[in-house]
């Protein structure tokens, strides 16, 4: 994992991160990410970051559930082990659909939530860096990579003019890797414990 | 500036004047704090129950199913009975979370995280009583269908019991990673501002190293919104399946198609009665109020008595039909089994009755449905007295058939069957005081998400904009 140069700029409003994201990309800043504390609709778009394909991966496992489960218990109830139920057709669809149906949704589901996962990295015991600890509080951060050419004073001064409330320079793994969180920093430590 | 806009008519969803910060601190306090000695009293109750459950059931396991009193005719009693009011219960955490999620209504952030944990804890005890019921529960996997050495002997597809396995195990899969992709950010959240290595540590592996970048966020939200596609669907047929173990059948009271619909609108009534039970607690120990707020129990009041009405009219088909088929099992069954009051079980359907039906009703005046007491009543009563329903379904078409030879005399439950039942109390509140103290009981996320549009405080502050001229308003929104 390389290390790369970030310019980080905290945001505490999502109306002025919007106006901010825009001239930043105007004058030609490639954001790294924008890291908030909830889902603000709209940003990826204003990001320019593409639409998620999760939803078609999603229909992709659902009919794989359909197919598994058609084609499981038709081959068993016709030709592995035809069981004579009363002299009914051994090919009964109508009495497979709710199987047909929840095979279809645990499939999209489980499948879903792994890819979900694979593309976003997120497994237990992976260990990420964070910009700001505030970032799943209450601060909009936006990071954004340096080139050799990017001046980061200017850049601070600029992310400043555009309302962001703090900024730093930071070096940073920008990938993921197996680690615990308590060996960071704890920002909270000198809190009380207190009763409810 | 808002991003957002939306009447002053609509009653804010998040009272007082909160930041993003006061949502987190508000919601997180409870974890951070020390349990109350309240909740350790609950809890050892709850531990107290699940072991008396515990001893029940090895009761059962050890000498079998004859440590309950069902017999030949009444073959189903207790145990069904709490299986079908358990999933029942299960539902309506995944209306909140699913349905509600698609047909936007916002008020459904307040208490979806802890309604989608009462679905899991529910489905959870529910599944214990078909298992047991088994009798030779070492032998349970023999419902699933694999390559075996008995032939292979398949299990029958064509069986709604089998549909069933299917069914509850998909929906208490599907209904835990709904839960769990939405309660990752909350655990980051919880993470970030952690004040021991432990806890840091803990909440480090359960948030999977979230960090809230945009596309993350934009593939959850989209993860999100196909699970509750797929999970209205889901819920929904969950119960009509439950219904089909009974419709199916040629038992007189069972054999009948309006069983799915009439099922599923029970299961939302009992559902959200139990969630009424579980937040008007919740809100009160952990003082919650400004994020459940009154105008949720009253939103969760009008799908009761909707979903009540709905059951009854049911009720009243049933008894309908039971006349106007001419069937005379059927007749018997409907209006001597069931509602002549002085017949052995007559009093378990005008229970039901009263508690599902008549006594709703209140909840069409405004002013009971926004009584905190009188919805905490009235959720208790629901509840008696859905399971009263199932009661009556399952025990009052069995103990007397088709031959009179085969009636059974009456069936009363041992104390090992109340003990099962009492111990998936015990077994469904230990999961829930574990999940109040170490959860976050409200979606920390969700409510931030709507905290701009419905928050007392940003909605007072767009007072402006309901008198401006609509030309005044373009004006100054234009540039952006």
């Amino acid at each position: 994992m390389a290390k790369k140069k970030f310019v980080v700029g905290c945001f505490d409003d999502e109306a002025v991160l919007f106006p901010a994201v825009k001239k930043v990309r105007t004058a030609g800043y490639k954001i790294h990410d924008v890291y908030t504390p909830f889902a603000v609709h709209g940003l990826d778009h204003a990001m320019g970051l593409r639409e998620t394909s999760l939803h078609t991966a999603g229909f992709i496992y659902g009919i794989t559930g359909t197919a598994t489960a058609l084609s499981s218990i038709s081959w068993i109830f016709t030709k592995d082990w035809p069981l004579n139920i009363g002299g009914k057709p051994h090919f009964a669809l109508p009495a497979w659909i709710p199987i047909m149906f929840e095979l279809t949704v645990l499939f999209a589901a489980v499948g879903m939530v792994l890819t979900f996962c694979y593309l976003c990295q997120l497994a237990p015991f992976v260990k990420k860096h964070h910009f700001h600890p505030r970032a799943t509080d209450d601060l909009f951060v936006m990071v954004i990579e340096c080139t050799d050419k990017t001046n980061t004073d200017d850049l601070q001064a600029f992310l400043q003019s555009n309302g962001a409330l703090e900024t730093k320079v930071e070096v940073a793994e920008d990938g993921w890797w197996l680690g615990r969180y308590d060996k960071d920093e704890m920002p909270f430590e000198d809190k009380q414990i207190v009763a409810a | 500036m808002h991003l957002k806009y939306e009447s002053q008519l609509r009653e804010p969803l998040v009272y007082g004047d909160k930041t993003y910060k006061q949502v987190t601190e508000d919601i997180v306090r409870p974890i951070e704090a020390k349990p109350t000695k309240l909740w350790y009293v609950g809890f050892y109750i709850a531990v107290a129950l699940l072991m008396f459950g515990v001893y029940s059931v090895y009761r059962e396991v050890t000498y079998g199913i004859g440590q309950w009193n069902l017999n030949k005719t009444v073959g189903w009693g207790w145990d069904i009975t709490n299986f079908v009011w358990w999933v029942g219960i299960g539902h309506a955490g995944t209306l909140i979370s699913a349905i509600l999620l698609l047909f936007r209504q916002g008020w459904r952030t307040g208490v979806n995280r802890a309604a989608e944990a009462m679905t899991i804890f529910a489905v959870m005890c529910a599944g214990q009583f078909p298992i047991f019921h088994m009798g030779r529960v070492w032998m349970a996997f023999f419902v699933l269908p694999y390559p075996n050495s008995r032939g292979p002997l398949w299990v029958n597809f064509n069986s709604p019991l089998l549909w069933d396995v299917f069914a509850i195990s998909t929906y208490f899969t599907v209904s835990l990673l709904f839960w769990y992709s939405g309660l990752i950010p909350d655990f980051a959240t919880v993470r970030d501002r952690a004040f021991t290595k432990l806890r840091k540590r803990l909440y480090g592996i359960a948030s999977f190293g979230w960090t809230g970048s945009t596309k993350h966020w934009q593939r959850h939200e989209s993860l999100s919104l196909v699970l509750a596609g797929l999970s209205t669907p889901l819920v929904l047929s969950v119960h009509t399946i439950v219904s089909f173990d009974f419709a199916t059948s040629v038992i007189p009271g069972w054999h009948t198609t309006i069983f799915p619909p009439y099922f599923v609108a029970g299961a939302i009534f009992s559902g959200f009665a139990m969630v009424q039970t579980l937040m008007i607690i919740v809100r009160k120990v952990f003082a919650m109020e400004d994020y459940v707020t009154i105008g949720h129990i009253e939103a969760m009041n009008k799908v009761i008595v909707l979903t009540g009405s709905i059951v009854g009219i049911a009720y009243l088909t049933e008894l309908f039909m039971g006349w106007y088929s001419q069937n005379k099992y059927e007749g018997y069954t409907f209006w001597y089994s069931r509602a002549y009051l002085f017949s052995p079980y007559g009093w378990s359907y005008w229970g039901m009755m009263a508690c599902n039906v008549l006594s709703p009703q209140i909840f069409w005046f405004r002013k009971m449905r926004r009584n905190i007491f009188v919805t905490f009543f009235m959720s208790i009563i629901v509840n008696i007295g859905m399971w009263f329903e199932r009661f009556v379904i399952i025990v009052t078409s069995l103990y007397r058939d088709y031959l009179p030879s085969s009636w059974s005399v009456y069936y009363s439950p041992t104390i090992w069957e109340i003990g099962f039942y009492a111990g998936t109390f015990g077994l469904f509140f230990t999961c829930f005081f574990l999940f109040a103290k170490y959860f976050p009981v409200i979606a920390i996320a969700e409510i931030k998400y709507v905290l701009k549009t419905t928050g007392e405080g940003y909605k007072n502050q767009m007072g402006h904009i309901e008198e401006q001229k609509l030309e005044e308003f373009v004006h100054e929104h234009a540039h952006h």
